[in-house]
């Protein structure tokens, strides 16, 4: 019992951030129609915002001010990185056949991982240390630390802030009726361009809020880093109904936990082909998703 | 309610093309607040085309004026503020939002959000059907719901000008003459309504003004009486 509680706890700890960046290829999905594959990579760039920000200014010692100064550099960053990337590589093929898009994301991602590789080197860089990793409390001999701790309070912040936006605030009002129908958007007077980008910087600071997160946890940092989250979050994303704010939150806990339990449980072997065997298996049986409603098409 | 002041909407020489295809010649005419104006044509005849231009949703030539002021460079946005709302061909509702966020949306330009409450609360009077279904995902309502609803969504923008593009399309008789009064509700309050219909008996019998569209030029105009009764409009349309 108290094993798999340990497990559970782990499992909402690496869904957390699963379903960070599942939320990122989800919300572009639902207003372009396109899965944005250098969205995992913009993940990896904010990790190592926080690293050059962190050597600039010399922050190596735990602290809360320097823990909030790393987060908002990595915000900051994949904000910029998601916008710039929007606006200079899609934005000008908006109007043409969504293959294009589609390849170009491509073609952006591999160009951040070799960029990144080349600029900043393959090899792993340690990430400075922002918080004391200490043990808060323990709880049926479960330790419970301040970094996972972090890890559930900042996820839980993000999804309440995003939750809100999405749905109470006439700018969320405005993504959800972009992303239904954007002529009938136009009429409101919304600008549908600017509500476009906006959703690229919302779920890029979102993939920062993850990689600080995760980089704080483990903290080495490399260049393939996105490559390696990016795809359990789109699978979580299309488990749970890509296009659904929702459903790329329960994707990715879920993968999360059932990649903990495989590990826990001796089976770690299969923890990369669980991700694989989901998006197979839920293509055969649900191609909508666990939440997800209408059939389109998908790539 | 807010107060308005009798305005002109003047279009000279409009003119849109679909590529090679000209989808309107060159037409001019004229509606004001506090009037009914019916612009009635067969399929394919250019009025949704008139309307769409009128709001800045499609290139075109000519010019408009709101009395002396130029209008025709401006934005759909720019439009709006002027006092400009279309309400679409097909009601262009957002079927999986709420009856709320839709009429919240309609106000999206507005930043005054004690205004928009206000606004509101005006628009669940006005139409009482929608305050029941305040809740509701807009796209389970019944199709005269939805048209209520885009309606009332575009007068959430407080336009002095309410373009209307078939609103009684698909609708049941009982419905339409509930939609048509609720018009003459608003041109009381003053509103200019534009309203292009398939629909000519009922259309030309509330509308002060009136025009009729052939192939992408304006080939009649008149009073809705006048129209109603001249034989042309009655070979055409109205048998
Ligand atoms: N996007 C478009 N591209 C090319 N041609 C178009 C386009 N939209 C409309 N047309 C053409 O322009 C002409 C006018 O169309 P429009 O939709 O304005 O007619 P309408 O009077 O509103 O017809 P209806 O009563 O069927 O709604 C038609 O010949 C139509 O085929
Ligand atoms: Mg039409």
């Amino acid at each position: 019992m108290q094993e798999f509680l340990q497990h559970t706890l782990n499992g909402l700890s690496t869904g957390s951030i699963y379903a960070l960046v599942a939320l990122g290829y989800t919300m572009v999905y639902g207003i372009l129609q396109m899965i944005n594959f250098a969205h995992s990579e913009i993940y990896m760039l904010g990790a190592f915002a926080v690293y050059y920000v962190a050597r600039f200014f010399g922050l190596n010692t735990p602290s809360t001010l320097n823990f909030i100064i790393g987060l908002l550099s990595a915000i900051v960053a994949c904000g910029l990185v998601g916008f710039a990337v929007e606006r200079f590589a899609y934005k000008p093929l908006r109007k043409t056949d969504k293959l294009n898009v589609l390849i170009t994301a491509i073609g952006v991602s591999i160009l951040f991982q070799f960029g990144g590789q080349i600029i900043f080197g393959a090899d792993p860089k340690s990430f400075p240390d922002l918080i004391e990793n200490t043990e808060l409390f323990n709880f049926l001999e479960i330790p419970f630390n301040v970094v996972d701790l972090l890890i559930y309070g900042v996820t839980f912040a993000s999804l309440i802030a995003l939750t809100y936006l999405v749905n109470y605030t006439q700018r969320g009002r405005a993504m959800r009726a972009v992303s239904t129908k954007p002529d009938a958007a136009k009429l409101m007077g919304i600008n549908n361009d600017s509500i476009i980008s906006f959703t690229f910087v919302v779920g890029s600071v979102l993939a920062g809020i993850g990689a600080f997160l995760v980089a704080t946890k483990y903290p080495k940092i490399d260049p393939m880093m996105g490559a390696r989250i990016g795809m359990g979050a789109f699978v979580a994303a299309v488990f749970g109904g890509i296009g659904n704010l929702p459903g790329a939150v329960l994707g990715g806990y879920l993968l999360g936990l059932g990649e903990c339990y495989l590990i826990g449980y001796g089976a770690s072997t299969f923890r990369e082909a669980l991700s694989f065997f989901i998006l197979i298996l839920i293509l055969l049986v649900k191609p909508n998703g666990l939440l997800g409603k209408t059939a389109k098409e998908k790539i | 309610m807010k107060k308005i002041t009798p305005q002109n909407i003047q279009v000279n020489n409009l003119s849109v093309n679909y590529g090679n295809i000209k989808a309107i010649k060159d037409i001019s005419f004229n509606f004001r607040t506090s009037e009914i104006t019916t612009l009635i044509g067969s399929n394919g005849a250019g009025k949704t085309t008139t309307l769409k231009a009128l709001m800045g949703l499609l290139p075109s030539a000519g010019t408009v004026s709101v009395n002396d002021t130029r209008i025709e460079k401006l934005t759909v946005a720019g439009r709006i503020s002027r006092g400009i709302t279309l309400c679409p061909e097909g009601r262009g509702i957002f079927p999986n939002l709420t009856v709320h966020d839709n009429l919240m949306l309609g106000a999206y330009l507005n930043k005054n959000s004690a205004e928009i409450k206000h606004l509101l609360e005006e628009q669940l009077t006005f139409f009482p059907k929608l305050a029941e279904r305040i809740k509701q995902i807009a796209g389970t309502l019944s199709g005269g719901e939805q048209q209520m609803l885009a309606i009332s969504r575009a007068l959430m923008s407080q336009p002095e000008f309410l373009l209307l593009d078939e609103p009684s399309l698909g609708l049941a008789p009982v419905i339409i003459d509930q939609i048509f009064s609720k018009f003459e509700d608003l041109k009381k309050q003053g509103l200019g309504l534009l309203i292009v219909e398939q629909n000519a008996i009922l259309a030309l019998e509330i509308s002060d003004r009136a025009y009729v569209l052939e192939t992408g030029t304006l080939t009649l105009s008149g009073t809705g009486a006048e129209l109603l009764h001249d034989p042309r409009v009655i070979d055409a349309y109205l048998s």
